[in-house]
């Protein structure tokens, strides 16, 4: 047999731009969403919301709504069936807000669900609930940290508790009080919210009273599993969830949020399988949000821009039971290499849902912050915005000591300003137009962590040449269906259209959702693990087949590659795992493994350079590491003087992201992250009543997201990186990476064009006019 | 969204005199705003009388200028050869408005019966003078940057059109041709056709409720031809003005002959600026002129907390869109 040339291998299919294998079904619309899916019986619900934002409901009146032909069950905190337990009973599947609506009369946030209606059309339940009319007694609510009726506090943790509320390195009051510069900024950022195209539903099928299954929009099933098993006091095994397509995320859909456990029960109750999704408006109220908040920022520096403190404080609005807050320190902790940082989070509770990881939580706003003011510096010490970064690069990781496991950051510098003509521009602000036009040019870096994960996948070779690989991952609509087709492909040796990857179902082998960027990393790894279990097991066939050429060889000496097995001293003997697997005569071969991202490292099969370490090595090889993907953006603006309008008119980000697993995937997720910027920093905006505490643009003509003419090309590159300690195929997520840094690049640009430092989020144009009344 | 019956009308005189039997009927057109409206409980008919089937159609010159049916849609007009050509500000205000779906959906009667996009007024949980008489307005003392500076009053302070299309109608002293139940016409300018909320917001226009908008006619003028309709957004397409300009101006030897002023986005109805019309004419077209007239067509406004910044885009709006003009 011809060795194979792995280059030009028909299965060498990672890192192609292969089209999306899932893509044909999304345009025909044989894809179901969550909300498209109908199983015989199924009824509709709507809920009803609160109108205030505090008080308590002094009656509820169903008497006409219940006369609606067709109505089945209408719920309130009066007659809605107990869960076992509440979220925040559960420790372990902690929801992002610990509070469950309909459970007493109290009203604590504008938008939580005061009533269920269950009817056998979607139209009898929307009119019953607008028939069904609540009274309140309301108080006056607390609007946001802002209000002067809030009381700032020290929550001494952050994130549900799994973070430091307070983080100091070094001594940061001390160096900055002696550095040669010093600089101080406040960073505003708007509320923002999730919107993906999806609205978030759920169709809830009870079996008898112990078997259920729910089709949800989750970027994560087994946790939607885990909370509804611990809520309903259910073993797991009896809770079934399943999601086979998202319409995106971002974040609002990978926690657990109350609509789904009062479907659940309501469905229950009524013995019939119920569907809910949320409207536009109740999305607002309904799946949390980015919560609105300010930074300060003080950096001292060396008079030749070398940083030797940062000092960090961060003020945001929380729920009336949650401290929940972006952990915007983190980036600012470990991007540069700066001996002595600080950070301090004070949190205000008001009248309003819990707030959520919104798409790169805290390395968004804070790298705002971060890269705002590293473009002050620059300015101010008349170098160039990517020099200041230069001599502030980090070496290794300054916010725990330990090395990178891999860092191409100043490739990304370079290329991102070759491919953009960086060096063409005008370091002096305000002094390049074009037309009427102020034109701007800003870079800003951009880094995301590997957060640690794992997962199982299973793998089922048939003798036919082809196979099903399964994991309970998602696909948010950025490509797991796809990338991890391409994956097994390789792992087996089989075109990808031989493979058949199954996804989003909690009877499937543990993965971790799509969130926080382990997907991919996680996901592939335990195919690849999987697959080397099978490889295993076909190479104890072939050793053991006097057909085989590999007949009496020891399965040591044995190497794997794109599907074929062969001598690793003479690798013309060999065969691929399907012939051998043919021959025997069994129908298929499954194997599972376990896949780790960035937790540790997983034993390489039948690869002699990696036998002889032994895997707890590697773990701790892995561990003394510190992990992260790090990108470049440079940008152009175009600021109207007169009017005050920003459009972004040229876009370039650079990556070094590991094993890129699939071009054109992963070149739409950043340019996507792009966009999320984008978005974040020129127009993104929930405008909270301070009087009512209720949101006054919940829809998506007046909550702007970019639109088309909104963007420009946006050119990404990925420059090329390995990483040995990530994973087995040194896999890094992109799914935030993309966003970090794009709102500073964008105020960067804007600076560059016009000379004012605009600090708050969106720079609307009102904010942008006031700005250049200003001097600059 | 409560329950409704739908009926078809295939004469104007079914469908005025099904309204005007039944109040809680509406008439429904292209839908864009009606359904919003209805989905979101603001307004609740029991009956939708579809005037689709009527014959009020047709783009075509007439003696008293270009007569377009109101059941036209918002895209036909805006790419009609007759409007780019002759009354540019007019295709401008419709192409630069809304979504290509909306376009193609809404019709041109039922556009300039648009209602205000003020989020109180759009979400029954608010109190809101204009869709509950007495109840209050929220907006005086919150979100209120996209809300309107002239015009207003103590009781609403929405612009109460938010579109597009009839700032350049009132410009262009457009009449609107109205037909009642009795099958009676009457002609109404658009400049008198829209109602400030003075204490009573929730009347936004003088039609009458067995009235039907059978069309518009815009008068031809150099002004309508020489014009340009210039629109600021918080994106760059698919939302609301944040101001807008509808200018025309005739030019005889650098001087101005006549001009047609309007604003949209600050106005609590489409703003016709006749002050700064009146001081453009007779004076050079110049950049200096042109700030003296933005300057007038702002007097007398009232921004509030966050909406000062009209005042100054409003006025560069104005001198941008006329130079433009002039220069073109």
């Amino acid at each position: 047999m011809e060795i194979q040339d792995k280059e030009n291998a028909p299965t060498n299919v990672v890192g192609k731009p292969l089209d999306r294998v899932d893509g044909p079904a999304k345009v025909t619309g044989a894809a179901r969403y969550s909300a498209e899916i109908s199983v015989p019986g199924t009824v509709h619900g709507v809920l009803k919301t609160s109108t205030i934002a505090k008080g308590r409901i002094a009656s509820i009146d169903t008497s006409k709504a219940s006369q609606e032909p067709g109505i089945l069950g209408i719920f309130t905190h009066q007659n809605l069936p107990k869960p076992a337990k509440t979220p925040k009973q559960i420790e372990k599947w902690r929801a992002a807000q610990s509070y469950l609506p309909m459970q007493d009369d109290q009203i604590q946030y504008a938008g939580q669900p005061v009533a269920l209606v269950v009817a056998e059309t979607l139209e009898a339940a929307t009119q019953a609930a607008a028939l069904i009319k609540v009274t309140y007694q309301a108080d006056a609510p607390i609007d946001s940290y802002l209000d002067p009726k809030a009381e700032l506090f020290d929550p001494q943790k952050i994130q549900q508790g799994k973070a430091d509320g307070h983080v100091v390195r070094g001594n940061p009051q001390q160096a900055y009080d002696g550095a040669a510069i010093k600089h101080e900024a406040t960073y505003v950022h708007a509320i923002n919210h999730h919107n993906p195209m999806e609205p978030a539903a759920t169709l809830a099928v009870w079996e008898g009273a112990d078997k259920l299954t729910v089709y949800e929009s989750s970027q994560n099933v087994t946790m939607h599993q885990g909370n509804l098993a611990e809520l309903l006091g259910m073993p797991r095994e009896q809770v079934r969830v399943v999601t086979k397509y998202i319409g995106g995320g971002f974040g609002c859909k990978g926690s657990f949020w109350p609509h789904t456990i009062l479907t659940v029960l309501a469905a229950r109750a009524v013995n019939r399988p119920v569907k809910l999704a949320l409207t536009r408006q109740q999305m607002f109220t309904g799946v949390g949000h980015r919560e609105d908040q300010e930074q300060t920022l003080r950096m001292g520096a060396t008079a030749e821009g070398k940083l030797v403190s940062l000092v960090h404080t961060k003020k945001a609005t929380t729920s009336p039971w949650d401290n929940y807050t972006e952990s915007n320190g983190k980036v600012i902790d470990m991007l540069y290499a700066c001996p002595n940082y600080s950070t301090v989070y004070e949190l205000a509770r008001a009248n309003v849902m819990t707030s959520v990881w919104m798409r790169a939580p805290g390395e968004a706003p804070g790298s705002f912050a971060l890269e705002s003011s590293m473009d002050d510096l620059a300015n101010q010490l008349g170098i160039d915005p990517i020099e200041i970064r230069l001599r502030n690069y980090a070496e290794h990781d300054h916010s725990n000591g330990k090395p990178w496991s891999s860092k191409s950051l100043k490739q990304c510098y370079k290329r991102g300003a070759e491919l953009f003509g960086w060096d063409k521009r005008n370091p002096q602000p305000g002094q390049n137009r074009r037309g009427r036009m102020l034109v701007g040019h800003g870079m800003a870096t951009a880094t995301y962590p590997v957060h640690s994960s794992q997962g199982t996948a299973r793998v089922r070779l048939f003798a036919d040449g082809h196979a099903v690989v399964e994991a309970g991952a998602t696909d948010l609509g950025t490509g797991t269906y796809t990338v991890m087709t391409q994956v097994s492909a390789d792992a087996l040796g089989l075109p990808p259209d031989k493979i058949r990857f199954e996804l989003g179902d909690t009877r499937l082998p543990t993965a971790p959702g799509s969130g926080g960027s382990v997907a991919a990393g996680t996901v592939a790894s335990s195919i690849m693990a999987a697959a080397q279990d099978v490889w295993e097991k076909v190479v104890k066939m072939a050793v053991a087949d006097k057909k085989s050429p590999l007949y009496k060889a020891r399965p040591a000496d044995v190497k794997v590659e794109l599907g074929r097995m062969f001598l690793v001293k003479n690798p013309q003997k060999g065969e691929t795992l399907v012939a051998a697997l043919g021959r025997s005569g069994q129908p298929d071969i499954e194997g599972s493994g376990t896949g780790k991202y960035g937790a540790g490292y997983e034993t390489q099969k039948f690869s002699p350079i990696e036998a002889n370490e032994n895997s707890d090595d590697k773990e701790k090889k892995a561990s003394g590491h510190s992990m992260h993907s790090f990108g470049a953006h440079f940008c152009e603006v175009e600021v109207d003087p007169d009017l005050g309008t920003i459009r972004v008119t040229r876009w370039v980000g650079v990556h070094g992201a590991g094993t890129i697993l699939n071009r054109k995937t992963a070149s739409s997720q950043m340019s996507g992250g792009a966009i999320y910027g984008i978005g974040s920093a020129l127009m993104e905006e929930t405008f909270r009543d301070p009087n009512y505490a209720r949101y006054t643009n919940s829809d998506l003509a007046s909550y702007h997201v970019p639109v088309n003419a909104d963007i420009p090309d946006i050119q990404i590159e990925f420059v090329p990186e390995k990483d040995p300690y990530i994973n087995l195929l040194g896999v890094k997520g992109i799914g935030e990476l993309g966003m970090v840094g794009v709102a500073a690049a964008v105020a960067n640009a804007v600076f560059n064009a016009t000379g004012r430092r605009m600090r708050s989020l969106p720079m609307t144009p009102d904010k942008m006019l006031e700005a250049l009344r200003l001097p600059a | 969204m409560n329950n409704f019956s739908y009926t078809q009308a295939d004469k104007a005189k079914d469908a005025t005199a099904a309204k005007r039997d039944d109040k809680s009927a509406a008439f429904i057109a292209g839908g864009t705003t009606l359904l919003d409206l209805m989905k979101l409980n603001v307004e609740n008919h029991g009956q939708l009388i579809d005037v689709n089937l009527l014959p009020f159609r047709g783009i075509a010159m007439t003696k008293d200028g270009l007569r377009i049916g109101a059941l036209e849609r918002m895209s036909d007009v805006g790419a009609h050869p007759l409007v780019v050509q002759q009354f540019a500000m007019v295709s401008e205000s419709l192409l630069l408005a809304a979504s290509a779906q909306l376009r193609n959906m809404a019709s041109i009667g039922g556009n300039v019966l648009q209602r205000t996009r003020c989020g109180y007024f759009r979400d029954t949980a608010f109190p809101c003078n204009k869709r509950e008489p007495g109840s209050g307005c929220p907006a005086l003392e919150g979100d209120n940057r996209n809300l309107a500076i002239l015009g207003t009053s103590d009781a609403c302070i929405a612009t109460s059109y938010p579109g597009d299309l009839a700032v350049a109608l009132i410009a262009l002293d457009a009449v609107l041709t109205l037909e009642n139940a009795k099958g009676k016409q009457r002609q109404v300018p658009l400049t008198k056709f829209y109602l400030l909320p003075g204490t009573t917001p929730q009347r936004e226009t003088v039609l009458e409720a067995d009235e039907l908008i059978v069309a518009v006619t815009i008068p031809q003028t150099e002004m309508a031809r020489k014009s340009k309709y210039l629109k600021v957004r918080d994106r760059a397409s698919y939302a609301y003005a944040l101001v807008s300009a509808a200018v025309g101006l005739e030019v005889q030897g650098g001087v101005v002959k006549g001009a047609r002023v309007a604003l949209g986005g600050v106005g609590a109805q489409p703003w016709r600026c006749f002050e700064a019309e009146k001081m453009l004419v007779g004076k050079p077209a110049t950049e200096a002129t042109f700030r003296a007239a933005a300057e007038v067509a702002l007097r007398g406004a009232k921004p509030r907390e966050h909406n000062t910044f009209k005042v100054e885009m409003a006025q560069n709006t104005l001198v941008r869109a006329l130079s433009e003009v002039a220069a073109a």
